[in-house]
Protein backbone atom coordinates (compact mmCIF):
# COMPACT_ATOMS: atom_id res chain seq x y z
CA UNK A 1 0.00 0.00 0.00
CA UNK A 2 1.11 3.31 -0.49
CA UNK A 3 2.33 5.03 2.40
CA UNK A 4 -0.08 8.34 2.12
CA UNK A 5 -2.89 5.96 2.01
CA UNK A 6 -1.45 3.88 4.98
CA UNK A 7 -1.06 6.66 7.06
CA UNK A 8 -4.67 8.13 5.88
CA UNK A 9 -6.39 5.29 6.99
CA UNK A 10 -4.16 4.98 10.44
CA UNK A 11 -5.34 8.71 11.23
CA UNK A 12 -8.50 7.62 10.72
CA UNK A 13 -8.20 4.78 13.05
CA UNK A 14 -6.71 7.10 16.29
CA UNK A 15 -8.89 6.99 18.63
CA UNK A 16 -9.40 10.26 19.64
CA UNK A 17 -12.49 12.75 19.69
CA UNK A 18 -12.44 14.33 16.25
CA UNK A 19 -15.34 16.59 15.16
CA UNK A 20 -17.04 16.46 11.66
CA UNK A 21 -13.95 18.32 10.20
CA UNK A 22 -11.33 16.35 11.22
CA UNK A 23 -10.15 18.56 14.95
CA UNK A 24 -10.42 17.50 18.14
CA UNK A 25 -10.72 19.29 21.39
CA UNK A 26 -7.38 20.67 21.28
CA UNK A 27 -7.19 21.56 17.89
CA UNK A 28 -5.33 18.30 16.70
CA UNK A 29 -6.21 18.32 13.45
CA UNK A 30 -6.09 14.91 10.69
CA UNK A 31 -4.65 17.06 7.89
CA UNK A 32 -1.98 17.96 9.73
CA UNK A 33 -1.93 14.61 10.85
CA UNK A 34 -1.64 13.30 7.72
CA UNK A 35 1.12 15.50 6.50
CA UNK A 36 3.40 15.47 9.31
CA UNK A 37 2.63 11.43 9.72
CA UNK A 38 3.62 10.63 6.14
CA UNK A 39 7.13 12.15 6.18
CA UNK A 40 7.80 10.97 9.67
CA UNK A 41 6.69 7.37 8.50
CA UNK A 42 9.31 7.68 5.42
CA UNK A 43 11.94 8.86 7.01
CA UNK A 44 10.89 6.22 10.40
CA UNK A 45 10.90 3.34 7.46
CA UNK A 46 13.82 4.18 5.07
CA UNK A 47 15.66 6.82 6.58
CA UNK A 48 16.64 6.07 9.97
CA UNK A 49 15.00 2.07 9.47
CA UNK A 50 13.74 2.51 12.89
CA UNK A 51 13.94 -0.90 15.01
CA UNK A 52 11.56 -0.93 17.51
CA UNK A 53 11.37 -3.16 20.30
CA UNK A 54 8.61 -4.18 23.12
CA UNK A 55 5.81 -1.88 21.67
CA UNK A 56 3.66 -4.50 23.29
CA UNK A 57 4.41 -2.66 26.72
CA UNK A 58 2.68 0.32 25.40
CA UNK A 59 -0.98 -0.03 26.47
CA UNK A 60 -3.27 0.19 23.80
CA UNK A 61 -5.52 2.57 25.44
CA UNK A 62 -6.14 4.58 28.66
CA UNK A 63 -3.55 7.23 30.34
CA UNK A 64 0.49 6.03 30.02
CA UNK A 65 3.33 8.33 30.10
CA UNK A 66 6.35 7.49 27.90
CA UNK A 67 9.82 8.60 29.56
CA UNK A 68 12.58 8.68 27.36
CA UNK A 69 16.23 9.56 26.86
CA UNK A 70 17.08 12.35 24.21
CA UNK A 71 19.06 11.42 21.58
CA UNK A 72 20.07 13.74 19.22
CA UNK A 73 20.92 17.29 18.45
CA UNK A 74 17.25 18.04 16.82
CA UNK A 75 14.25 15.73 18.09
CA UNK A 76 14.80 13.01 16.02
CA UNK A 77 13.96 10.76 19.25
CA UNK A 78 10.25 12.28 19.78
CA UNK A 79 9.68 12.06 16.15
CA UNK A 80 10.40 8.29 16.14
CA UNK A 81 8.80 7.54 19.05
CA UNK A 82 5.43 9.01 17.56
CA UNK A 83 5.92 7.25 14.60
CA UNK A 84 6.60 4.50 15.99
CA UNK A 85 3.46 4.16 18.37
CA UNK A 86 1.37 5.29 15.53
CA UNK A 87 3.09 2.56 12.96
CA UNK A 88 3.84 -0.25 14.79
CA UNK A 89 0.93 -0.40 16.97
CA UNK A 90 -2.94 -1.26 16.41
CA UNK A 91 -5.26 0.72 16.58
CA UNK A 92 -2.39 3.50 15.94
CA UNK A 93 -1.70 5.76 19.06
CA UNK A 94 -0.80 9.20 19.13
CA UNK A 95 2.00 10.15 21.50
CA UNK A 96 1.56 13.34 22.11
CA UNK A 97 4.98 15.52 23.42
CA UNK A 98 5.67 18.83 25.53
CA UNK A 99 7.64 20.60 23.47
CA UNK A 100 10.35 23.23 24.48
CA UNK A 101 7.87 26.79 24.99
CA UNK A 102 10.23 28.53 22.72
CA UNK A 103 8.66 26.33 19.79
CA UNK A 104 5.13 28.46 20.67
CA UNK A 105 6.75 31.73 19.86
CA UNK A 106 8.20 30.56 16.68
CA UNK A 107 5.10 31.11 13.07
CA UNK A 108 4.46 28.14 11.65
CA UNK A 109 6.07 26.11 14.20
CA UNK A 110 3.79 26.83 16.83
CA UNK A 111 0.46 25.67 14.29
CA UNK A 112 2.57 22.74 13.29
CA UNK A 113 3.18 21.07 17.07
CA UNK A 114 -0.09 22.25 18.20
CA UNK A 115 -2.37 20.65 15.54
CA UNK A 116 -0.24 17.45 15.38
CA UNK A 117 -0.62 17.25 19.24
CA UNK A 118 2.53 18.37 20.61
CA UNK A 119 1.94 21.23 23.02
CA UNK A 120 4.25 23.59 25.15
CA UNK A 121 5.19 21.73 28.41
CA UNK A 122 3.08 23.26 30.86
CA UNK A 123 2.24 21.14 33.56
CA UNK A 124 -1.51 21.75 33.24
CA UNK A 125 -1.11 20.62 29.42
CA UNK A 126 0.41 17.20 30.37
CA UNK A 127 -2.28 16.92 33.09
CA UNK A 128 -5.29 17.41 31.00
CA UNK A 129 -3.90 15.05 28.83
CA UNK A 130 -3.73 12.14 31.49
CA UNK A 131 -7.13 12.83 32.72
CA UNK A 132 -8.15 11.83 29.18
CA UNK A 133 -6.49 9.11 29.10
CA UNK A 134 -4.26 9.83 26.70
CA UNK A 135 -0.90 8.95 25.61
CA UNK A 136 1.79 11.56 26.97
CA UNK A 137 5.23 11.40 26.02
CA UNK A 138 8.08 13.14 27.96
CA UNK A 139 12.42 13.36 27.75
CA UNK A 140 12.83 14.68 31.22
CA UNK A 141 16.22 15.48 30.33
CA UNK A 142 14.50 18.31 28.81
CA UNK A 143 16.83 20.79 26.38
CA UNK A 144 20.33 19.86 28.50
CA UNK A 145 19.34 16.51 26.92
CA UNK A 146 19.42 17.39 22.83
CA UNK A 147 22.50 19.26 24.00
CA UNK A 148 24.07 16.05 24.32
CA UNK A 149 27.33 16.35 22.16
CA UNK A 150 28.06 12.88 20.31
CA UNK A 151 30.68 11.44 22.36
CA UNK A 152 27.73 11.93 25.38
CA UNK A 153 24.93 10.01 23.14
CA UNK A 154 24.61 6.82 25.16
CA UNK A 155 24.75 9.06 28.18
CA UNK A 156 21.87 10.19 30.09
CA UNK A 157 22.05 13.98 32.03
CA UNK A 158 19.71 14.66 35.01
CA UNK A 159 15.94 14.28 34.92
CA UNK A 160 13.33 16.00 35.56
CA UNK A 161 11.32 15.25 38.80
CA UNK A 162 8.08 16.99 37.02
CA UNK A 163 6.96 13.91 35.39
CA UNK A 164 6.76 11.33 38.36
CA UNK A 165 4.86 13.87 40.89
CA UNK A 166 2.34 14.05 37.59
CA UNK A 167 2.08 10.06 37.12
CA UNK A 168 1.84 9.80 41.37
CA UNK A 169 -1.20 12.44 41.37
CA UNK A 170 -2.77 11.00 37.94
CA UNK A 171 -1.71 6.80 38.89
CA UNK A 172 -0.49 7.01 35.31
CA UNK A 173 1.76 3.87 34.41
CA UNK A 174 5.15 4.72 33.06
CA UNK A 175 6.54 3.32 30.15
CA UNK A 176 10.30 3.72 29.95
CA UNK A 177 11.62 4.08 26.65
CA UNK A 178 15.67 4.05 25.04
CA UNK A 179 16.17 5.42 21.63
CA UNK A 180 19.50 4.90 20.26
CA UNK A 181 21.29 6.02 17.13
CA UNK A 182 19.62 9.99 17.06
CA UNK A 183 23.46 10.99 18.32
CA UNK A 184 25.34 9.32 15.07
CA UNK A 185 22.08 10.76 13.10
CA UNK A 186 22.68 13.94 14.16
CA UNK A 187 26.35 13.96 15.78
CA UNK A 188 26.73 17.25 17.37
CA UNK A 189 29.94 18.49 18.20
CA UNK A 190 29.50 21.48 19.91
CA UNK A 191 26.49 23.94 20.32
CA UNK A 192 26.43 27.28 19.66
CA UNK A 193 24.52 29.29 22.56
CA UNK A 194 25.17 32.62 21.71
CA UNK A 195 23.72 32.44 17.65
CA UNK A 196 20.66 30.25 19.64
CA UNK A 197 19.70 33.26 22.09
CA UNK A 198 20.23 35.54 18.77
CA UNK A 199 17.55 33.07 16.88
CA UNK A 200 15.30 32.53 19.96
CA UNK A 201 16.20 29.27 20.59
CA UNK A 202 18.32 27.84 23.62
CA UNK A 203 21.27 26.97 21.09
CA UNK A 204 21.94 25.54 17.59
CA UNK A 205 23.82 22.53 17.55
CA UNK A 206 26.44 22.05 15.05
CA UNK A 207 27.71 19.15 13.32
CA UNK A 208 30.74 18.84 11.64
CA UNK A 209 30.10 17.97 7.99
CA UNK A 210 28.64 21.37 8.20
CA UNK A 211 24.60 21.21 7.34
CA UNK A 212 22.27 20.72 9.67
CA UNK A 213 20.69 17.77 7.91
CA UNK A 214 20.90 14.50 10.22
CA UNK A 215 22.29 11.38 8.63
CA UNK A 216 21.08 7.84 7.56
CA UNK A 217 22.16 6.48 10.67
CA UNK A 218 19.99 3.92 12.56
CA UNK A 219 17.84 4.52 14.86
CA UNK A 220 16.44 1.76 17.31
CA UNK A 221 13.56 2.38 19.97
CA UNK A 222 13.21 -0.44 22.48
CA UNK A 223 10.52 -0.45 25.06
CA UNK A 224 10.21 -1.75 28.60
CA UNK A 225 6.84 -2.83 30.53
CA UNK A 226 5.29 -0.50 32.01
CA UNK A 227 6.12 0.86 35.90
CA UNK A 228 3.76 1.99 38.53
CA UNK A 229 4.30 3.89 41.26
CA UNK A 230 1.56 4.63 44.24
CA UNK A 231 1.80 7.90 46.06
CA UNK A 232 -0.16 11.76 45.65
CA UNK A 233 2.53 13.67 44.19
CA UNK A 234 2.85 16.01 47.12
CA UNK A 235 6.05 13.17 48.72
CA UNK A 236 9.38 14.74 49.69
CA UNK A 237 11.88 15.27 47.18
CA UNK A 238 13.91 12.13 48.66
CA UNK A 239 11.45 9.87 47.73
CA UNK A 240 10.60 10.49 44.42
CA UNK A 241 13.97 11.08 43.41
CA UNK A 242 14.12 7.71 44.20
CA UNK A 243 11.19 6.77 41.79
CA UNK A 244 12.61 8.99 39.12
CA UNK A 245 16.34 7.13 39.55
CA UNK A 246 14.09 3.58 38.96
CA UNK A 247 12.88 4.91 35.88
CA UNK A 248 16.68 6.49 34.90
CA UNK A 249 18.05 3.09 35.44
CA UNK A 250 15.74 0.93 33.31
CA UNK A 251 16.29 3.86 30.42
CA UNK A 252 20.69 3.59 31.13
CA UNK A 253 19.96 -0.40 31.15
CA UNK A 254 18.43 -0.65 27.83
CA UNK A 255 21.17 2.40 25.99
CA UNK A 256 23.97 0.44 27.28
CA UNK A 257 23.09 -3.03 26.32
CA UNK A 258 21.70 -1.28 22.65
CA UNK A 259 25.26 0.50 22.51
CA UNK A 260 26.94 -3.03 23.06
CA UNK A 261 24.64 -4.40 20.13
CA UNK A 262 25.19 -1.62 18.10
CA UNK A 263 28.98 -1.39 18.50
CA UNK A 264 29.96 -3.48 15.59
CA UNK A 265 27.32 -2.17 12.95
CA UNK A 266 27.64 1.17 13.46
CA UNK A 267 31.24 3.55 11.98
CA UNK A 268 33.06 4.81 14.81
CA UNK A 269 33.14 8.27 14.54
CA UNK A 270 35.66 8.99 17.62
CA UNK A 271 39.04 8.06 18.18
CA UNK B 1 -38.49 37.00 39.27
CA UNK B 2 -38.22 41.17 38.86
CA UNK B 3 -34.66 41.14 36.31
CA UNK B 4 -32.89 44.23 36.14
CA UNK B 5 -30.45 44.32 33.19
CA UNK B 6 -27.98 47.29 32.86
CA UNK B 7 -26.55 47.51 29.32
CA UNK B 8 -29.75 46.09 27.63
CA UNK B 9 -29.31 47.29 24.66
CA UNK B 10 -26.39 45.41 23.22
CA UNK B 11 -27.60 42.61 20.66
CA UNK B 12 -27.09 39.65 23.39
CA UNK B 13 -28.88 41.15 25.96
CA UNK B 14 -31.67 42.77 24.30
CA UNK B 15 -32.28 38.52 23.18
CA UNK B 16 -32.01 37.94 26.82
CA UNK B 17 -34.52 40.65 27.85
CA UNK B 18 -36.99 39.39 25.16
CA UNK B 19 -36.55 35.63 26.42
CA UNK B 20 -37.03 36.48 30.28
CA UNK B 21 -40.04 38.52 29.48
CA UNK B 22 -41.78 35.80 27.44
CA UNK B 23 -41.01 32.91 30.76
CA UNK B 24 -43.21 35.70 32.56
CA UNK B 25 -40.46 37.47 34.15
CA UNK B 26 -40.65 41.23 35.32
CA UNK B 27 -37.65 42.74 33.00
CA UNK B 28 -36.43 46.53 33.68
CA UNK B 29 -33.22 47.56 31.32
CA UNK B 30 -30.90 50.53 31.66
CA UNK B 31 -28.20 51.69 29.33
CA UNK B 32 -27.00 54.86 27.93
CA UNK B 33 -27.73 53.82 24.33
CA UNK B 34 -31.55 54.14 23.51
CA UNK B 35 -33.21 50.86 22.66
CA UNK B 36 -36.80 52.77 20.59
CA UNK B 37 -39.24 50.27 20.55
CA UNK B 38 -38.08 48.00 24.25
CA UNK B 39 -40.68 45.91 24.59
CA UNK B 40 -40.15 46.36 28.12
CA UNK B 41 -39.52 49.24 30.87
CA UNK B 42 -36.43 50.90 29.46
CA UNK B 43 -34.73 53.80 31.19
CA UNK B 44 -31.80 55.71 28.58
CA UNK B 45 -29.65 56.14 31.38
CA UNK B 46 -26.06 55.85 32.24
CA UNK B 47 -25.63 53.18 35.41
CA UNK B 48 -23.18 55.56 37.21
CA UNK B 49 -25.72 58.25 37.48
CA UNK B 50 -28.46 59.01 40.32
CA UNK B 51 -31.09 58.31 37.24
CA UNK B 52 -29.96 54.74 37.43
CA UNK B 53 -29.91 54.13 41.11
CA UNK B 54 -33.40 55.39 41.19
CA UNK B 55 -34.41 52.55 38.81
CA UNK B 56 -32.80 50.11 41.33
CA UNK B 57 -34.59 51.73 44.11
CA UNK B 58 -37.95 51.93 42.53
CA UNK B 59 -37.84 49.06 40.87
CA UNK B 60 -36.42 46.38 43.77
CA UNK B 61 -34.97 43.82 41.43
CA UNK B 62 -34.53 40.01 43.00
CA UNK B 63 -31.58 39.57 40.39
CA UNK B 64 -29.17 41.79 38.20
CA UNK B 65 -27.71 41.02 34.72
CA UNK B 66 -24.56 43.30 34.71
CA UNK B 67 -23.85 43.48 30.97
CA UNK B 68 -22.95 47.00 30.69
CA UNK B 69 -18.99 46.53 30.04
CA UNK B 70 -17.40 47.47 26.96
CA UNK B 71 -14.48 46.07 25.23
CA UNK B 72 -11.32 48.06 23.69
CA UNK B 73 -12.45 47.52 20.26
CA UNK B 74 -15.35 49.59 21.02
CA UNK B 75 -14.67 52.51 23.39
CA UNK B 76 -11.11 54.09 23.51
CA UNK B 77 -9.21 55.41 26.53
CA UNK B 78 -9.85 56.54 29.73
CA UNK B 79 -13.82 56.48 29.32
CA UNK B 80 -13.76 52.75 29.13
CA UNK B 81 -11.93 52.34 32.51
CA UNK B 82 -14.52 54.26 33.87
CA UNK B 83 -17.70 52.58 32.17
CA UNK B 84 -16.16 48.70 32.97
CA UNK B 85 -15.17 49.91 36.73
CA UNK B 86 -17.13 53.16 37.49
CA UNK B 87 -20.35 50.64 35.92
CA UNK B 88 -19.80 47.68 38.10
CA UNK B 89 -19.17 49.48 40.96
CA UNK B 90 -22.50 51.07 40.96
CA UNK B 91 -24.06 48.40 39.69
CA UNK B 92 -22.95 46.39 43.13
CA UNK B 93 -23.35 49.28 45.45
CA UNK B 94 -26.63 49.45 44.43
CA UNK B 95 -27.44 45.97 44.41
CA UNK B 96 -26.47 45.59 47.99
CA UNK B 97 -27.94 48.80 49.22
CA UNK B 98 -31.37 47.45 47.64
CA UNK B 99 -31.69 44.57 48.80
CA UNK B 100 -30.98 42.61 45.16
CA UNK B 101 -30.41 38.27 45.95
CA UNK B 102 -28.51 37.80 43.28
CA UNK B 103 -25.79 39.89 40.92
CA UNK B 104 -24.13 38.66 37.51
CA UNK B 105 -21.48 40.31 36.05
CA UNK B 106 -21.18 39.03 32.32
CA UNK B 107 -17.57 39.03 32.05
CA UNK B 108 -15.68 37.86 29.32
CA UNK B 109 -13.28 34.74 28.90
CA UNK B 110 -10.13 36.80 27.54
CA UNK B 111 -9.69 37.79 30.88
CA UNK B 112 -7.40 34.92 30.75
CA UNK B 113 -5.24 36.52 28.33
CA UNK B 114 -2.95 35.00 25.28
CA UNK B 115 0.13 34.07 25.08
CA UNK B 116 2.79 31.58 24.17
CA UNK B 117 3.06 30.23 27.87
CA UNK B 118 -0.71 30.46 28.48
CA UNK B 119 -2.86 26.48 29.06
CA UNK B 120 -5.39 25.70 27.28
CA UNK B 121 -8.87 24.81 28.39
CA UNK B 122 -8.11 27.84 31.65
CA UNK B 123 -9.56 27.04 34.67
CA UNK B 124 -11.21 29.52 36.93
CA UNK B 125 -8.64 29.58 39.57
CA UNK B 126 -5.87 30.60 37.19
CA UNK B 127 -4.66 34.24 37.48
CA UNK B 128 -5.20 36.70 34.12
CA UNK B 129 -1.90 36.98 32.29
CA UNK B 130 0.22 38.39 29.24
CA UNK B 131 -1.79 41.94 30.29
CA UNK B 132 1.65 43.56 29.48
CA UNK B 133 1.04 42.74 25.56
CA UNK B 134 -1.91 44.25 25.95
CA UNK B 135 -2.96 46.67 28.74
CA UNK B 136 -5.95 47.70 27.40
CA UNK B 137 -7.80 44.92 28.61
CA UNK B 138 -6.65 45.81 32.23
CA UNK B 139 -9.90 47.32 33.11
CA UNK B 140 -11.75 44.77 31.77
CA UNK B 141 -9.70 41.91 34.55
CA UNK B 142 -10.52 44.59 37.19
CA UNK B 143 -13.67 44.51 36.48
CA UNK B 144 -14.10 40.63 36.29
CA UNK B 145 -12.02 40.57 39.71
CA UNK B 146 -13.60 43.40 41.39
CA UNK B 147 -17.35 41.88 40.66
CA UNK B 148 -15.31 38.50 42.73
CA UNK B 149 -14.88 40.87 45.80
CA UNK B 150 -18.51 41.03 46.23
CA UNK B 151 -18.28 37.51 46.75
CA UNK B 152 -16.63 37.99 50.35
CA UNK B 153 -17.80 41.86 50.89
CA UNK B 154 -21.52 41.31 50.75
CA UNK B 155 -22.19 37.48 51.44
CA UNK B 156 -25.98 37.83 52.15
CA UNK B 157 -25.89 38.95 48.07
CA UNK B 158 -25.35 35.54 45.95
CA UNK B 159 -22.49 36.83 42.97
CA UNK B 160 -21.79 35.11 39.97
CA UNK B 161 -18.63 35.71 37.69
CA UNK B 162 -18.94 34.68 34.52
CA UNK B 163 -16.34 34.52 32.03
CA UNK B 164 -18.35 33.87 28.86
CA UNK B 165 -16.07 32.98 25.52
CA UNK B 166 -16.83 34.38 22.14
CA UNK B 167 -20.44 34.65 20.82
CA UNK B 168 -21.46 34.03 17.50
CA UNK B 169 -24.86 33.80 15.51
CA UNK B 170 -27.68 36.04 13.35
CA UNK B 171 -27.20 39.17 15.21
CA UNK B 172 -23.57 39.34 13.95
CA UNK B 173 -22.52 41.23 17.57
CA UNK B 174 -19.65 40.36 19.39
CA UNK B 175 -15.43 40.38 18.87
CA UNK B 176 -15.28 37.47 16.96
CA UNK B 177 -18.26 38.25 14.71
CA UNK B 178 -17.23 41.56 14.01
CA UNK B 179 -13.86 40.61 12.88
CA UNK B 180 -14.64 38.05 10.57
CA UNK B 181 -18.04 40.16 9.26
CA UNK B 182 -15.52 40.98 5.45
CA UNK B 183 -14.93 39.06 3.13
CA UNK B 184 -11.27 38.53 4.05
CA UNK B 185 -10.05 37.59 7.54
CA UNK B 186 -6.80 39.09 8.69
CA UNK B 187 -4.75 36.79 10.42
CA UNK B 188 -0.95 37.06 11.62
CA UNK B 189 1.54 35.02 9.50
CA UNK B 190 2.80 31.29 10.71
CA UNK B 191 -0.37 31.46 13.29
CA UNK B 192 -4.00 29.69 13.58
CA UNK B 193 -5.16 30.03 17.44
CA UNK B 194 -7.88 27.74 18.47
CA UNK B 195 -10.84 30.32 18.80
CA UNK B 196 -14.02 28.93 21.36
CA UNK B 197 -17.43 30.44 20.70
CA UNK B 198 -20.80 29.52 21.27
CA UNK B 199 -24.06 30.45 19.30
CA UNK B 200 -25.81 33.51 21.05
CA UNK B 201 -28.66 31.27 21.78
CA UNK B 202 -26.82 29.09 24.12
CA UNK B 203 -24.95 32.39 25.82
CA UNK B 204 -29.07 33.62 26.44
CA UNK B 205 -29.73 29.76 27.59
CA UNK B 206 -26.55 30.27 29.70
CA UNK B 207 -27.78 33.46 31.36
CA UNK B 208 -31.30 31.95 31.80
CA UNK B 209 -29.94 28.62 34.16
CA UNK B 210 -28.03 30.77 35.89
CA UNK B 211 -30.53 33.12 37.07
CA UNK B 212 -32.24 29.93 37.77
CA UNK B 213 -29.85 28.04 39.72
CA UNK B 214 -27.85 30.72 41.08
CA UNK B 215 -24.54 29.54 41.39
CA UNK B 216 -22.22 31.10 43.98
CA UNK B 217 -18.66 32.06 42.65
CA UNK B 218 -16.41 32.45 39.30
CA UNK B 219 -17.76 29.96 36.19
CA UNK B 220 -16.04 29.85 32.54
CA UNK B 221 -18.69 29.62 30.29
CA UNK B 222 -18.46 27.69 26.60
CA UNK B 223 -20.03 25.65 24.66
CA UNK B 224 -18.70 23.54 21.79
CA UNK B 225 -14.87 22.90 21.13
CA UNK B 226 -13.27 25.26 19.60
CA UNK B 227 -11.73 25.71 16.24
CA UNK B 228 -8.88 27.43 14.74
CA UNK B 229 -9.33 30.82 12.87
CA UNK B 230 -8.76 29.69 10.21
CA UNK B 231 -11.21 27.11 9.65
CA UNK B 232 -13.80 29.63 11.67
CA UNK B 233 -13.16 31.94 8.43
CA UNK B 234 -13.42 28.83 5.93
CA UNK B 235 -16.84 27.71 7.20
CA UNK B 236 -18.35 30.96 7.78
CA UNK B 237 -17.48 31.78 3.74
CA UNK B 238 -14.44 34.25 4.36
CA UNK B 239 -10.86 34.12 2.85
CA UNK B 240 -8.07 34.29 5.75
CA UNK B 241 -5.40 36.34 4.51
CA UNK B 242 -2.03 35.56 6.63
CA UNK B 243 -0.05 38.67 6.52
CA UNK B 244 3.35 38.74 8.48
CA UNK B 245 3.03 40.50 12.09
CA UNK B 246 5.13 43.95 11.62
CA UNK B 247 3.25 44.34 8.51
CA UNK B 248 -0.30 43.64 10.12
CA UNK B 249 0.83 45.88 12.95
CA UNK B 250 1.22 48.62 10.44
CA UNK B 251 -1.96 48.50 8.61
CA UNK B 252 -4.10 48.45 11.81
CA UNK B 253 -6.67 51.16 11.37
CA UNK B 254 -5.59 52.04 7.84
CA UNK B 255 -7.09 50.38 4.46
CA UNK B 256 -10.31 49.29 5.94
CA UNK B 257 -8.59 47.29 8.67
CA UNK B 258 -10.71 48.14 12.04
CA UNK B 259 -8.42 50.34 14.38
CA UNK B 260 -7.70 47.90 17.26
CA UNK B 261 -4.86 48.25 19.72
CA UNK B 262 -1.80 46.46 19.04
CA UNK B 263 -2.08 44.02 21.97
CA UNK B 264 -5.10 42.60 20.54
CA UNK B 265 -2.61 40.80 17.43
CA UNK B 266 -2.15 38.71 20.50
CA UNK B 267 -5.58 37.12 20.12
CA UNK B 268 -4.70 35.93 16.94
CA UNK B 269 -1.94 34.71 17.50
CA UNK B 270 -2.42 32.37 20.57
CA UNK B 271 -5.60 30.83 21.77
CA UNK B 272 -7.89 31.78 24.72
CA UNK B 273 -9.54 28.23 25.39
CA UNK B 274 -11.51 28.10 28.27
CA UNK B 275 -12.32 24.77 30.64
CA UNK B 276 -16.61 25.49 31.36
CA UNK B 277 -16.70 22.06 33.31
CA UNK B 278 -17.79 23.73 36.66
CA UNK B 279 -20.29 25.69 35.43
CA UNK B 280 -22.22 22.97 33.13
CA UNK B 281 -21.72 21.18 36.82
CA UNK B 282 -23.10 23.87 38.94
CA UNK B 283 -26.29 24.65 36.55
CA UNK B 284 -26.74 21.71 33.85
CA UNK B 285 -25.88 23.84 31.14
CA UNK B 286 -25.34 21.82 27.87
CA UNK B 287 -25.23 23.91 24.10
CA UNK B 288 -27.57 22.82 22.04
CA UNK B 289 -25.95 24.21 18.81
CA UNK B 290 -21.84 22.90 17.90
CA UNK B 291 -19.52 24.93 16.36
CA UNK B 292 -20.74 24.14 13.09
CA UNK B 293 -24.27 25.22 13.37
CA UNK B 294 -22.88 28.26 15.41
CA UNK B 295 -20.92 29.36 12.07
CA UNK B 296 -23.75 28.11 9.93
CA UNK B 297 -26.28 30.59 11.23
CA UNK B 298 -23.89 33.50 11.39
CA UNK B 299 -23.18 32.43 7.65
CA UNK B 300 -26.80 32.55 6.87
CA UNK B 301 -27.16 35.79 8.54
CA UNK B 302 -23.66 37.50 7.50
CA UNK B 303 -23.58 35.98 3.80
CA UNK B 304 -19.58 36.47 2.59
CA UNK B 305 -19.92 40.09 1.31
CA UNK B 306 -19.70 40.91 -2.60
CA UNK B 307 -17.32 43.23 -2.01
CA UNK B 308 -15.33 44.82 0.93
Amino acid sequence: MRLDREVAQRVDRLELPFNALGIDPYGVSKWHLRVSLTSLSALYKWYFTVETTGIEHVPARGRAMLIGNHSGGIAIDGAMVIASCFLEMDPPRLAQGMVEKFLGRLPFMNTWTSRTGQFPGLPEHAERLLEEDRLLMVFPEGARGTAKLYRERNSLVEFGTGFMRLALKTKTPIVPLAVLGGGEAFPTIANAYKLGRLLGVPYVPLVAYGLPVPLPAKVQIQYAPPMVFSGSGNEDDAIVFGYVDQVKEVIAKMLAAGAKRRRGDVPQLER
Amino acid sequence: MRVLIPGASGAIARKLVVRLKNEGHEVVGIDRRPWHDAPVEFHTVDVRKRAAEDVFRKFRPHAVVHMATVTSLVVFGEERYQINLGGTRAVFDHSRAYGVEHCIFVGRHTYYGAGPDSPLFHKEDEPPLALNVFPELADLVAADLYAATALWRFPELTTTVLRICYTLGPSGHGTLATFIRGKRVPMVLGFDPLFQFMHEDDVIESLVLTLAKRPRGVFNVAGPQPLPLSRVSAEADRTPIPIPRWVLENMIGRFGFPKLPKGALTHIEYPVVVDAAAFREATGFDHRYDELSAIAAFRTAFPRPRSD
